[in-house]
């Protein structure tokens, strides 16, 4: 019997009242951005912040709670654009959005920082074990591709070194239940061919770093084939994340019926990127649906998930969609 | 096809204008705000401020005699008012389109937000947009003025659509919004309409959808009232030469940003449409010396002929301090006029514009 868990990779839009203090005590420039070392008032804020996302999950009844990724200011590019041995650049466009991040410059050799970590272990205080906490990281593929390399001068040790590096968090974090790796752009800007088993084989070394479920949520549509059945059969990911929201999903399904599936899957089903926010009951028929296309006996998990991280969203409608998804969960028991 | 420039642009050309070349010189619209101005945005919304929308209504009048005036003294043929009622350029016409809902700030990046509205139901005229704003700055103007309006593309785009099955289709409705308020505006007196249309560069494969929605746009539109399109911040070779179809009489575009490294995406087909060229930058807080502008309007003459170059700031100047927007369009005419006398006096090849005489 496959077990269905409502669950979200994080990256939450502010609470209003802390768009405005942030950015006061912050400033809108890109300097004023975080850099991991932020003042004693700042770091409060947050902690506030963090505390309302708690509650925003728990009050919706997610299976897994996530630290919400407040301070996040550059999107899953942030363990790196607060890493001692990165220098910020220009503000570059996020994926095909009207979003922008600064450009992590990787200038030194990435060592341990710890950055997440100490988020998580902050999360874990305000659940109180009244949830399972997931962790979330980017995967070291759309890491690598979003930063720019002035340091190690090689692209594939470059990628190697950003998941050593990626591992090395994951080593520091509190006990977790899920870790999800977010590969948008495994789906936007796809390795070359022949060059999939380097992805997956960096992919394989963040998961191995914990023995939670590890969830590798891809976004913006279909994955190519071949890529896909590498990422099933070497990226060491207990669940892969598929989007059914964006692109076309026939070219999911076709990729599930010809290749398999991991033994889990995570399925990105209310959108992420639009206001409209759905019925909990069309959010349950999809997941059923999906999962007759597949002539497997059952799957151990499937999450049911957002598509895209949820920043993109007012706040209101972030949480309308956290509603959705638990409450999704809860028609199909 | 492009509309028809030439039956439209002379009546731009100021009657005192000394020189027989005309670059016809013009703003794209935004000006930074007189602090004032925010400060009294803020107050409305203040419960314990006797400050109220009547007072904010006659703090925009003067804003916006201020501005247009300000772009007077610069020396322009056309004028803007700055956009000083405006608070962003989605937000302003969701705000007055029955349709649209707005549930708050997204983030757009860091700690700077846009109040993305979504768009719930079929959207629908109702009062018009500008018609009032178009009245008080040309009747506070000697000059013509140019209205400024956010295209259907990116009101469609940079919205979250609910209720159309396609953004496609979303777009074409509003096209139609669109037309009608020109039309208004026609009836009004406008003879400048100038339609901004950024969220093409992000997506130039849709640029069929932006000719379609400008179809609609100038149905019915005399040929007397000259329609601009701007679009900045984006690989042209991408739209180009597309935009020769577009049913439009100008083409705005900003490449001074990108030292005009663009400038020969578009000398080839030969530039169907008027080119209204960014001489200055919108975005780096000096003031260009007329000599370098002058050397950037050459670099238009490479694309088209005097008689069809338009002066333009790359863009919106809003978020310049005042003084430097002002500079900047002050050099801005000296240049223009400068190369206008020289045209005139056979100094410049406008074959090979950039030619030392």
């Amino acid at each position: 019997m496959t077990e269905r868990v409502a669950a979200t990779p994080g990256l939450y839009p502010l609470p209003d009242w802390a768009k405005e203090t942030l950015s006061d005590l912050k400033g809108h420039q890109k300097g004023d951005l975080l850099s991991g070392d932020e003042s004693e008032a700042i770091v409060e804020e947050y902690a506030d912040v963090r505390a309302e996302y708690v509650d925003d999950q728990l009050d919706a009844g997610l299976d897994r709670v996530v630290e919400g990724q407040g301070r996040w200011d550059d999107m899953i590019a942030h363990p790196l654009t607060v890493h001692d041995s990165v220098e910020t650049g220009g503000i570059v466009r996020y994926y095909d959005n009207n979003n922008f991040y600064r450009d992590p410059r990787v200038v030194d050799d990435l060592d341990f920082s710890g950055d997440v970590a100490r988020e998580l272990e902050r999360a874990t205080d305000l659940i109180d074990g009244e949830a399972p906490l997931a962790a979330t990281l980017p995967g070291p593929y759309s890491l690598a591709e979003l930063a720019t390399d002035e340091h190690y001068r090689d692209e594939a040790e470059f990628q190697a070194a950003i998941a050593e590096f990626l591992a090395g968090e994951v080593d520091a974090f509190p006990a977790h239940e899920t870790l999800f790796l977010l590969e948008p752009s495994l789906v936007t800007n796809p390795p070359a061919e022949g060059e999939e088993s380097a992805a997956t084989d960096a992919i394989a070394t963040v998961a191995a770093a914990t023995d939670a479920d590890v969830v590798v949520q891809t976004s913006y549509g279909a994955l190519g084939e071949k890529l896909y059945a590498h990422l099933v059969d070497e990226a060491g990911a207990d669940a892969l994340g598929l989007d059914l929201v964006a692109g076309d999903r026939d070219d999911t399904v076709y990729n599930v019926q010809e290749f398999g599936a991991t033994d889990s899957l995570a399925l990105g089903l209310v959108d992420g990127q639009n206001t409209l926010v759905e019925e909990p009951e069309t959010v349950a028929e999809r997941v059923e649906w999906f999962e007759s296309q597949i002539p497997a006996e059952g799957f151990d998990r499937t999450y049911l998930t957002p598509n895209t991280e949820l920043f993109y969203l007012p706040t209101n409608k972030y949480r309308a969609k956290l509603n959705t998804l638990a409450a999704a969960a809860e028609v199909l028991d | 096809m492009v509309r028809t420039p030439e039956a439209n642009r002379e009546q731009f050309r100021p009657h005192d204008h000394a020189n027989d070349a005309f670059l016809l010189t013009t703003v794209v619209g935004s000006y930074p705000k007189p602090k004032w101005l925010n400060r009294a945005d803020e107050l409305v919304d203040d419960p314990d401020s006797k400050f109220d929308a009547s007072d904010l209504e006659e703090a925009h009048d003067d804003a916006c005699r201020l501005i247009t005036h300000e772009h007077e003294r610069a020396g322009l043929d056309t004028v803007v008012d700055g956009e000083m009622r405006r608070n962003e350029m989605v937000e302003f016409f969701a705000d007055r389109i029955d349709g649209y809902e707005f549930n708050g700030p997204v983030k757009v990046w860091g700690h700077n937000y846009f109040d993305k509205p979504s768009v719930v139901e079929e959207v629908e005229y109702d009062e018009p947009w500008l018609v009032d704003e178009f009245a008080f700055t040309s009747d506070v103007s000697e000059r013509p003025v140019k209205v400024p309006i956010t295209g259907p593309y990116t009101l469609g785009f940079w919205a979250f659509n609910e209720a159309y099955p396609s953004t496609e289709e979303l777009v074409y409705d509003l096209a139609d919004l669109v037309n009608e308020e020109v039309e208004k505006l026609v009836e009004a007196g406008a003879r400048y309409i100038q339609i901004d249309e950024p969220a093409l560069a992000t997506t130039p494969e849709d640029h069929a959808i932006v000719g379609e929605a400008l179809e609609r746009i100038v149905s019915g539109i005399d040929e007397e009232v000259r329609i601009g399109l701007h679009v900045c911040y984006g690989d042209y070779s991408r739209i180009y030469p597309e935009i020769n179809d577009y049913p439009i009489d100008e083409f705005d575009v900003e490449l001074c940003n990108g030292d005009f490294e663009q400038i020969p995406t578009f000398t080839d087909p030969e530039f169907e449409p008027d080119l209204a060229l960014g001489v200055v930058d919108a975005h780096t807080a000096e003031v260009e010396p007329v000599a370098e502008i002058k050397e950037n309007i050459r670099q238009g003459l490479r694309v088209v002929p005097p008689e069809k170059l338009t002066i333009s700031p790359d863009c919106g100047l809003k978020l310049l301090p005042r003084d430097i927007a002002y500079g900047k369009m002050e050099n801005m005419v000296t240049a223009a006029r400068e190369v206008e006398a020289e045209i005139d006096a056979g100094e410049i090849d406008v074959d090979n514009p950039l030619a030392d005489d």
